[in-house]
């Protein structure tokens, strides 16, 4: 389709809420990708932030996951709030040649 | 030639289950079956609870259970031994339910004869919660003896559920976990959360579980 004979690299966006880890992740894809154009493929992985939404006021923030707890809005003060990302699983875009 | 091209994707790799999730929870909305998702960790008392509602639904609701395990038949052999309709997955090492295995259960079951299906999740508070099951309701069990800073540790499960069952209180008094401080943490993770708490031991607070699976059910029933 795209006349690719090797994939070298892999372009992907993680959540960071997921709790898989950047090094198994590319060892689990070496193991899967074995005897494919995408074998010994580089994968490069952008952690994407969690961003969650103020109940009161709609703000938009980016949450500490290590205080996923204790939120609190940056404009009111409210606590806690509606997530809206960081649990995305996304290929981005590959290199190729 | 070795020139490298940039080719944009752009995809999610959790669009298939995405989309097969979204296929079982519209087959299951035309046979007005409500399909709920129970995820815990191991021991916590999902089968505990599964009999509790077999004892409170007392018939009222035709109900089938969707029972997934790594490698066994355990679960499913006592549910079935209460005359309720159970249907084993064994994930085979997987630690999780996907939408596709979920479709394997429903297609084992006649759903048309159904208004309720459980499927009990395999015990893990990690995976489970990253996988669309298809249902149309979360249910997660959080045990006492599991300790009240687990929504600090597992945020994402805390996030994706619609009710939070506290079992094992009768632990309570032996134990220094604390309920305040827990509801407070999943609120906050979790504002349109429902949190109860129950014993499947002493059956306390198992009438509140019932009268929310009811609340549910007649609001699926209602909704077209």
């Amino acid at each position: 389709m795209n006349n690719v004979r090797k994939v070298m690299a892999i372009h992907l966006q993680v959540g960071k809420l997921s709790d898989l880890e950047d090094d198994w992740i590319q060892r689990y894809f070496d193991y899967l990708s074995k005897g494919t154009i995408a074998e010994g493929a580089k994968l490069k992985i952008e952690r994407m932030p969690v961003m969650v939404q103020c109940n009161v006021c709609s703000t938009s923030y980016e949450a500490d996951i290590a205080r996923m707890g204790d939120l609190v809005c940056p404009a009111c003060g409210e606590k806690g709030g509606m997530l809206l990302s960081g649990r995305e699983y996304t290929v981005k875009e590959m290199e190729v040649q | 030639m070795k020139e490298i091209k940039l080719i944009e994707v752009k995809e999610e790799i959790l669009s298939d289950n995405i989309k097969q999730a979204e296929e079982v929870r519209e087959r299951l909305r035309k046979t007005k079956t409500m399909l709920l998702n129970l995820m815990s960790s191991p021991g916590s008392g999902k089968t505990s609870l599964i009999l509790q509602t077999v004892e409170g639904l007392k018939g009222s609701l035709r109900l089938g259970i969707i029972e997934a395990d790594i490698d066994s038949t355990v679960d499913a052999e006592k549910v079935a031994a209460r005359g309720i309709r159970a249907i084993q997955l064994r994930t085979g090492g997987f630690c999780h339910l996907d939408a596709t295995m979920v479709t394997q259960g429903i297609d084992a079951m006649a759903v048309n004869e159904l208004d309720l299906v459980i499927i009990e999740n395999v015990g893990n508070l990690v995976c489970p919660a990253e996988f669309d099951t298809g249902a149309h309701k979360n249910v997660m069990i959080l045990s006492v003896p599991e300790g009240d800073d687990k929504p600090l540790k597992y945020p994402l499960m805390f996030s994706v559920c619609d009710l939070l069952l506290v079992n094992k209180i009768d632990y309570l008094s032996l134990s220094d976990f604390d309920i305040a401080a827990l509801r407070k943490r999943v609120l906050a993770l979790n504002p349109r959360i429902t949190i109860l708490e129950v014993s499947c031991k002493t059956g306390a607070g198992i009438e509140s579980w019932i009268d929310w699976l009811k609340g549910e059910m007649a609001a699926f029933k209602g909704a077209k």
